[in-house]
């Protein structure tokens, strides 16, 4: 047998054995034999001595050639016996994703104040400034400059907790109207602020009425601002935060810091405007209070109400929560029982 | 205010359902209230003629009634009516009618007899009894004689007439009355409706003047007037004088109360009548003397106050002035000589008066808000004249006039230009003349605009602002433009104090908090726990209820509440936080308290589902600790947070609080509430914190700057020690971090450990310490020497074996 036909044996009987060999150790084993000082091509390749000068570096380069063939072999092979084994370990190791995930904690805003934030959010969008003020307000801010003055008849419509005969507690967020007109400087541009906050009555807490609730207040003041102006801003906002279907109508009203005053209807959630029980059939829900501000307003604040004039508004989130959601009993809201809480997730409305 | 629609209609062409009129009224006027129509849901309910009747043989009150409904045969009904008679028209409820309350008449048997019907009293058909005349509150009501047998009752008793409830605002008192109303609706529909004037037939024999003297301060009363008129006979008033009345809710009580009441309803003028001859001299408005005392028309006696404005005679009060008549001088069976008050009284001591004896009257109500000038006289003479006409006698000459006020109509000058500024409206000056028109406000063209002068009817009106409100509703709502303002431009933008609150929120509910809102006031008990500075309370002059009577001086007695009532729900789980106001006071005299913006929170039980892949334990001091401190740390206050031991909060375990100081300054505790607290609010072992979010507002903030990562890899040791039950991390710590060297990057506590093999009284801790050079590779004999260095101070300053 020709050297040459040696060299072709060992590799076909090699490239058998690698093909048939089923775990790596053994691979290996194998890879050393044929390739290794003390293997089978190495032991044929002695014969080369005998071969002539001119036949050794064919034979030499064929016995390359066969060492390749089996070093690519082994590579194949292995590879294939270890994604093999991979997918003998990923069979193994299969789950059953249905189960739960590991909890982690997650809290969730109160539901008013997602309405609060919804509303924030669109009036700095609008170019509003957010303000807060005192819960415990003087009579003067919270009344007088409001255009109540001491025995006036509105006054009966807000029962009021007062601290002393001046000092109590804000009935309503209007005063942060008095408190930002006194502030602001016209000639650096317009007022245009919203203010949220707790405010407090002098009620008997029951589904409908609560001793502490929400109001956001909105104020526009400029050279020019209308009622159409104001008409336009609260469909928007009912819009942004009811949705696009949602319209408004005005109807007149009486606020005293307010002329002409109007209270706000908005499409009735229950039906859509087709009428139902929820709205007394008339398609319209009540949900705010808005009006221009009254000159008298502007004047007890020192601003000339002459040249400066625009609107105000009242909206109420414990209202637009419950309408929203259908939450029909306000003192939900206070109670805080986290299953009634974790219902509301945001959703980044 | 009731309104009656069959009146309106006196006026007015209207043709529309009562329910579009009142939308419409809504829409451009008052709040509508409801329309009913009180026929509606009864069935069945005719006149019936009483033909015969005999005692029924097994009662002694039961009556067997042969009664004409005008079918072939008379229906028998039994009916147990003390007033039933003979020959009486009365309401029949025939089988399977309908009554009110949604009640079903059948035909049935009465004790033996069949009854086929019922004969009805009024609140049987639904008649509230505070509008039943008092001839027909025992029992059956009897019509007049003309009414028609077998015809449907309801336009014998108004019941067909369309009610329309108006929610009047306090600025409209104007359309607390029939005229009132009317003068809008013309203006809304655009008509032109004819009031007339009323004519008075006196008696040029009677001088009023001459029978009867007044006089009146114009402060209590601008305006006070009284007519006479002498030989009235007293009786029932006609039916379809009592239906105008029981329709407006009021108790029709006899002619001449009844016209005054319709007077009232008509020119919302309220009237009074006196029994003249009860009368002693001259008739004065006058303050009420101390001690004085009235028995008013509802018999009850009523101790005045110096405050409360009286008609008095020569001996005494006869009246509550604008409010309610007194009983000493009140129109009875008797009664031939009348005296009718028309008057406008102060409405702020009518306010207070009816506040005070908690008495809100028809008449006190229109007093608050106002009373038309110009209708005084009218009134009364239209209250004489009906007088005359339904109980007889003659009208004495003149009015007794003592205090009298026309004011002077107010002229308002307004131009398009500035009511289209206001309302963003395109309206020409004739557009906004025709409103006026409508409304009946004389206008002039002046200038470039309008003077228009407003009648006295409409007194909420005195400055151009009030006229755009009419032009506005007039010209409607609906047909208002909706825009955006344009103009100066803004920036709208949360302040860094708004945008760290709203982070911290987010911070706290990632952290798994859910954020409550519970209430600011408290009872005095819980407003004072907690304290983190000494405070006084704020209370309510007059709180409704002792549970909301003062201000909290802490959030976490409001977040305990939220925690039990969770528990009393079977939750056990809670993690709650919440922000708001806290309210101290330095002083007892301080009246205003100053407002501290706080944020707490509470936890208790698991913070996550136990599962079969979450083994949870309940949460502990450790797992608050970690949110609180992660919480600070997002909020990026510069400085060190720290921790040291506080047995200062009686509310909190002594053992397990901690102050939580940044920079040297306390910003609040954390720890576990003592169980005693939580014994008392009914809750479970709970830990809470609480800061004060103002402090970490106003603390100056990490800078926005960032420390490169070191390339160069770190060096880690671990070191044991035993040291001291007493001996506190933050002691450890401290040396470490001192005495650790430049490139002692971090120190990790990993393992805490007692019992065995650590003797009595001491603790095993294990720590992890990092060490760093952020300009080269550390050197193993660098961080050996620096390593070394820690343990023999550990040595030294905390006794501690190191192992
Ligand atoms: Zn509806």
């Amino acid at each position: 047998m020709s050297l040459r036909d040696q060299l072709t044996e060992i590799k076909e009987k090699g490239l058998a054995d690698i093909e048939q060999t089923s775990d790596l150790k053994t691979l290996n084993d194998i890879r050393v034999h044929l390739l290794g000082k003390k293997g089978p091509i190495t032991a044929a390749l002695r014969g080369i001595k005998e071969l002539t000068p001119e036949e050794r570096p064919e034979v030499g380069s064929y016995a390359n050639k066969i060492r390749d063939a089996i070093t690519e072999a082994v590579a194949d092979h292995r590879e294939k016996l270890e994604n093999q084994a991979l997918n003998a370990q990923l069979t193994s190791e299969k789950i059953d994703v249905t189960m739960p995930g590991k909890p982690v904690t997650q809290g969730q805003p109160h539901v008013i104040q997602q309405i609060i934030d919804q509303i924030v959010d669109l009036f700095l969008g609008m170019g509003y400034e957010v303000l807060s003020g005192p819960e415990v307000e003087e009579d003067k801010y919270n009344f007088e400059m409001m255009n109540l003055p001491k025995n006036h008849p509105a006054r009966d419509m807000q029962d009021t907790f007062y601290i002393s005969k001046e000092i109590l507690m804000r009935t309503q967020t209007s005063p942060m109207q008095a408190r930002a007109l006194e502030k602001h400087d016209f000639s650096k541009g317009p007022l245009k602020m919203i203010s949220p906050g707790i405010v407090y009555r002098r009620d008997t807490d029951d589904p409908t009425h609560s001793h502490q609730f929400h109001q956001v207040e909105g104020l526009f003041i400029d050279e020019h601002v209308t009622m159409a102006d104001l008409k336009g801003t609260l469909i928007t906002m009912a819009q942004n935060i009811f949705g696009d279907k949602f319209d408004i109508r005005l109807r007149p009203s009486y606020f005293p810091f307010t002329e002409p005053s109007v209270e706000v209807d908005v499409t009735c959630f229950n039906c859509m405007g087709k009428g139902c029980d929820v709205c007394k059939h008339t398609g319209w829900i009540e949900v705010l209070g808005a009006g221009m501000v009254h000159p008298n307003v502007l004047d007890m604040a020192g601003v000339d109400s002459k040249k400066y004039g625009g609107f105000a508004f009242g909206v109420g989130p414990d209202r637009f929560a419950m309408l929203k959601y259908g939450v029909d009993d306000i003192r939900d809201f206070y109670l805080d029982d986290v299953r009634f809480l974790n219902q509301f997730s945001k959703r980044g409305n | 205010m009731k309104v009656s629609y069959k009146w309106l209609k006196q006026y007015l062409d209207l043709n529309m359902p009562a329910k579009d009129l009142a939308e419409k009224i809504e829409r451009t006027a008052v709040e509508v209230d409801s329309v009913e129509v009180a026929e509606d849901g009864l069935k069945k309910l005719v006149v019936g003629h009483i033909l015969s009747m005999t005692k029924h043989p097994e009662s002694d009150h039961l009556h067997v009634c042969q009664v004409d409904v005008g079918e072939d045969e008379p229906l028998q009904i039994v009916c147990g009516a003390p007033n039933v008679d003979v020959d009486q028209k009365v309401i029949v409820a025939l089988p399977n009618s309908r009554i009110g309350g949604n009640v079903k008449i059948k035909r049935s048997k009465m004790r033996g007899i069949e009854s086929s019907g019922m004969i009805c009293a009024l609140d049987e058909i639904g008649f509230s009894k505070d509008v039943v005349p008092k001839e027909w509150a025992d029992g059956i009501y009897v019509f007049d004689d003309d009414v028609p047998v077998g015809e449907p009752i309801y336009k014998y008793l108004g019941m067909d007439d369309p009610i329309i409830d108006l929610d009047v605002t306090p600025n409209r008192g104007d359309m607390l009355s029939i005229l009132g109303t009317v003068h809008d609706l013309a203006a809304i529909y655009d008509q032109k409706p004819e009031i007339k004037k009323p004519v008075v037939n006196e008696d040029e024999s009677l001088d009023a003047n001459q029978i009867i003297q007044a006089s009146a301060d114009d402060k209590l009363a601008k305006t006070y007037k009284l007519r006479v008129v002498e030989g009235v006979k007293i009786a029932p008033s006609p039916s379809w004088l009592q239906i105008v009345l029981w329709n407006a809710g009021i108790r029709p009580i006899n002619n001449v109360v009844d016209v005054t009441n319709y007077i009232l309803l008509k020119y919302g003028q309220p009237l009074h009548s006196f029994d003249k001859d009860k009368i002693d001299g001259e008739i004065t408005v006058r303050m009420a003397a101390k001690g004085e005392k009235l028995t008013t028309l509802d018999e009850e006696e009523r101790e005045l106050s110096t405050d409360d404005m009286v008609i008095a005679d020569k001996n005494k009060p006869i009246a509550l002035a604008g409010v309610m008549g007194g009983f000493n001088t009140q129109i009875d069976d008797q009664t031939t000589n009348v005296v009718i008050e028309s008057a406008i009284f102060d409405s702020f001591k009518i306010r207070k008066t009816a506040q005070r004896h908690n008495l809100h009257s028809e008449a006190s109500q229109r007093f608050e808000r106002g009373i038309n000038p110009d209708g005084v006289q009218d009134a009364v003479d239209e209250a004489v004249s009906m007088i005359k006409e339904l109980a007889g006698g003659q009208i004495a000459k003149g009015t007794v006039t003592a205090s009298e006020y026309h004011p002077e109509l107010p002229t308002i000058f307004i131009t398009a230009e500035r009511t289209n500024h206001v309302l963003g409206t395109s309206l020409s000056t004739d557009e906004i003349k025709n409103i006026f028109d409508r409304l009946g406000f004389s206008s002039e063209t002046h200038e470039d605009g309008l003077n228009v002068t407003i009648p006295a009817r409409r007194w909420d009106i005195f400055r151009d602002a009030d006229l755009y409100e009419e032009v506005a509703r007039i010209y409607g709502y609906d047909n208002l433009p909706a825009t955006l303002p344009t103009g100066r431009q803004s920036i709208g933008v949360l302040t860094p104090t708004q945008k760290l609150q709203r982070a911290s929120r987010i911070a706290l509910e990632g952290l798994g908090l859910t954020q409550a809102i519970s209430y600011s006031l408290t009872t005095p008990e819980k407003a004072k726990m907690f304290l983190m500075q000494d405070s006084f309370e704020t209370n309510l002059l007059w709180p409704m209820t002792q549970d909301h009577s003062v201000l909290r001086m802490n959030m976490l007695s409001g977040l305990l509440d939220d925690v039990a009532y969770n528990h009393a729900h079977k939750v056990d789980d809670v993690a709650l936080y919440e922000t708001g106001r806290v309210f101290y006071k330095d002083s007892a005299e301080q009246i205003r308290p100053k407002e501290v913006e706080h944020i707490a929170g509470v936890i208790t039980g698991n913070l996550t589902d136990p599962l079969w892949n979450n083994h949870v334990k309940p949460v502990d001091f450790f797992q608050l600790k970690g949110i609180v401190n992660q919480f600070l740390i997002n909020l990026g206050v510069k400085g060190d947070i720290e921790y040291s031991a506080t047995d200062q909060y009686p509310e909190m375990h002594p053992g397990r609080t901690a102050n939580i100081s940044i920079h040297g300054h306390n910003v609040g505790f954390l720890g576990q509430i003592h169980p005693r607290i939580a014994k008392k609010f009914k809750i479970k072992e709970t830990y809470g914190f609480e800061l004060n979010m103002q402090e970490l507002i106003d603390l100056p903030k990490n800078d926005d700057q960032y420390q490169a990562i070191s390339k160069y890899p770190s060096i880690k040791r671990d070191i044991s020690i035993v040291v001291g039950q007493d001996v506190s991390n933050s002691q450890i710590l401290e040396v470490m971090t001192k005495r650790g060297g430049a490139f002692l990057k971090r120190v990790r506590l990993f393992d805490v450990y007692q019992g065995e093999n650590v003797p009595e009284g001491k603790k095993s801790m294990a720590y992890s310490l990092t060490y760093v050079d952020p300009r080269e590779t550390l050197k193993d004999e660098v961080v050996n020497t620096a390593f070394e260095k820690i343990k023999k101070r550990l040595t030294a300053d905390l006794n501690a074996e190191i192992r």
